[in-house]
């Protein structure tokens, strides 16, 4: 059971990763994700479905992923609209795209077919099967976040962060800004569709209303990890995503488990999230308050004692 | 070694809001040339150095570098021989990123590979070029975390480090205390005698565009009416500036009113 938590969680975490560069590295509002999640879990589906090895499926997804993300990009790049709405066009599109990959069904189930939580008990037959699977996707998500540490350490990935942060600093570079945002929104999505993927084989099916409500509930988990602690180096931004993404399944396991009491079902889930992100903003915006508060008092206190200090000397 | 001729530009064409920023300009930029560009606000300073840089494409005219036509070349492209540095020190540099990911951004122009090349070796270079603006010890800090003098000189560094043949200085001390104005300047000078740089630079101080350069351009109404250099520059005073300046506008308006403040 709290295997199963975990195991959500850090399939979830892919998904947080990938929103991590549009929201933060990027700063770009993108929206593509409700969509891409379900194309990813579609693709890797029909792929599996169809008797493609899983590996292979879950490339596909992460194809069909960077596909999403590079249209979003070059929508636009192209007609310069901003990238919210270009994104919301994208996610509109691709629903309709998702049930066509899906045989125009809306639910596609992954019975009695080898999926990759059904090998991996094999793989790790010295396991039971449920830490099995954790041990799996833990490696799964350890090779992506090596991989993404170090793009986003290496040249080109510093250059995407100089593009949130500034394009025309990138511009005057001598860098295309088009490219780079292709190049970020497309590995976004990939990660976000490769999570697809990942959660179908998991839960046993790919549903094209799969991605409803995807971005803010990312968004939870990008802000939860960011109480944790604070930090500009990548590798720290990435683990407390992922912590963050574990902390969030693991509080609508506990919401699901006990909610019962209280009269939240699942129903409700939707908009506690949406309450959890504004609750989040809303702290962190309070906590900097109390922090600069803090800063004064200390700052003054330590200059008061600095010239404490120098008047004894003069003495 | 850039040359602009019967350059161009409205904004908005066929609207309510048209305007002729720039008209038929010409201008031959030499090697090596450090040319002051005074005028009032709206005399067309600013879309002069939007229209050589790229930001915004010219509606006629040619503009040509090093004897290429680089009219219709986007301006990522032109940043490889053309640096420019706005009034605004925040638009230079990446605030939410540390001084050495800004730097090495900088260290080298164009697309990127996959190559982590921050390391050891890089950084004791960075700190060596950081040793003139007090910054050496602050490589892994934030950029944000800067004041505006000392991040207009870091943008200054790391616009030579990347060596431009050309830089565009738009009033880039205007928003600068006096003494940091001061320091920026002088490392300014620095860098283009260091790296023999070709510069125009916008002022809004006619003393110093007297005393500073080999060339002197007023511009008023998107169009050049005064190019001094050499000894004609030399000679120039602020008074003598402000009388031609009246001359020009007399012309035109037959009052004083207005001066160096139209629109």
């Amino acid at each position: 059971m709290i295997e199963g938590i975990f195991v959500d969680g850090l399939i979830f975490s892919i998904m947080v990763l990938g929103i991590l560069i549009s929201f933060r590295i990027m700063d770009m509002a993108d929206l593509t994700c409700d969509g891409s999640v379900a194309t990813g879990a579609a693709a890797a589906a029909i792929c599996i479905t169809h008797g493609l090895p899983i590996f292979i499926s879950l490339l596909v997804a992460f194809g069909c992923g960077v596909l999403c993300g590079m249209i979003t990009a070059g929508i636009h790049n192209k007609l310069h609209i901003p990238g919210l709405l270009a994104s919301i066009l994208t996610m509109t599109m691709l629903y309709s795209i998702n049930l066509r990959i899906l045989g125009n069904k809306a639910n596609l189930p992954l019975l009695r077919v080898e999926t990759l939580y059904t090998q991996m008990p094999k793989m790790f037959s010295f396991l039971p099967s449920e830490y099995a699977s954790l041990l799996g996707t833990l490696l799964v998500v350890g090779l992506i976040k090596g991989l993404f540490d170090l793009f986003f350490r290496c040249d080109l990935g510093i250059s995407i962060g100089a593009m949130g942060s500034n394009e025309q600093m990138v511009i005057s570079q001598g860098m295309n800004p088009e490219n780079l945002k292709l190049l970020g929104l497309g590995i976004s999505n990939g990660l976000i569709a490769l999570s697809g993927g990942l959660l179908a084989q998991y839960q046993g099916f790919a549903d094209a209303n799969l991605g409803q409500g995807m971005v803010v509930q990312g968004l939870a988990g990008i802000m939860l990890g960011e109480f944790l602690f604070s930090s500009n180096k990548i590798h720290l931004i990435t683990l407390r995503a992922i912590f963050g993404a574990i902390m969030y399944k693991a509080l609508m396991f506990f919401g699901r488990k006990y909610g019962y009491l209280i009269h939240i079902t699942p129903n409700d889930f939707k908009l506690l999230t949406g309450i959890l992100v504004i609750i989040s903003l809303f702290v962190a915006e309070t906590r900097n308050k109390a922090s600069n508060k803090g800063a004064r008092k200390k700052a003054l206190a330590r200059t008061k004692e600095r010239r404490n200090q120098l008047n004894m000397e003069a003495k | 070694m850039l040359e602009l001729s019967h350059v161009t530009k409205v904004f908005y064409p066929g609207t309510v809001n048209e305007k002729l920023a720039i008209e038929d300009l010409s201008l031959n930029v030499q090697d090596g040339d450090v040319i002051c560009v005074i005028g009032s606000n709206g005399s067309g300073k600013s879309t002069l150095f939007n229209l050589i840089s790229g930001t915004y494409p010219v509606t006629s005219g040619t503009i040509k570098l090093n004897g290429h036509d680089i009219t219709r070349m986007p301006e990522y492209k032109r940043a490889f021989t053309i640096g420019r540095i706005f009034q605004d020190p925040t638009k230079g540099t990446a605030a939410s990123m540390s001084i050495e990911d800004n730097m090495i951004t900088a260290s080298s122009k164009g697309s990127k590979g996959l190559r982590i090349s921050l390391n050891n070796e890089k950084r004791a270079q960075f700190r060596k070029l950081l040793e003139p603006i007090g910054l050496q010890d602050r490589l892994k800090d934030n950029v944000g975390l800067l004041s505006g003098g000392q991040r207009q000189a870091l943008t200054l560094l790391m616009t030579v480090m990347s060596k431009p043949q050309m830089v565009l200085l738009d009033e880039h001390t205007a928003a600068l205390d006096p003494r940091n104005a001061q320091t920026v300047m002088d490392l300014t000078t620095d860098y283009i005698g260091q790296y023999h740089l070709t510069a125009m630079m916008v002022t809004h101080n006619m003393q110093f565009a007297i005393d500073y350069g080999n060339r002197l351009i007023m511009m008023d109404e998107g169009q050049i009416v005064l190019d001094l250099s050499g000894v004609a520059k030399q000679q120039m005073t602020v008074e003598g500036l402000v009388k031609l300046f009246k001359n020009i506008k007399n012309k035109e308006y037959n009052n004083d009113e207005g001066l160096l403040t139209t629109d």
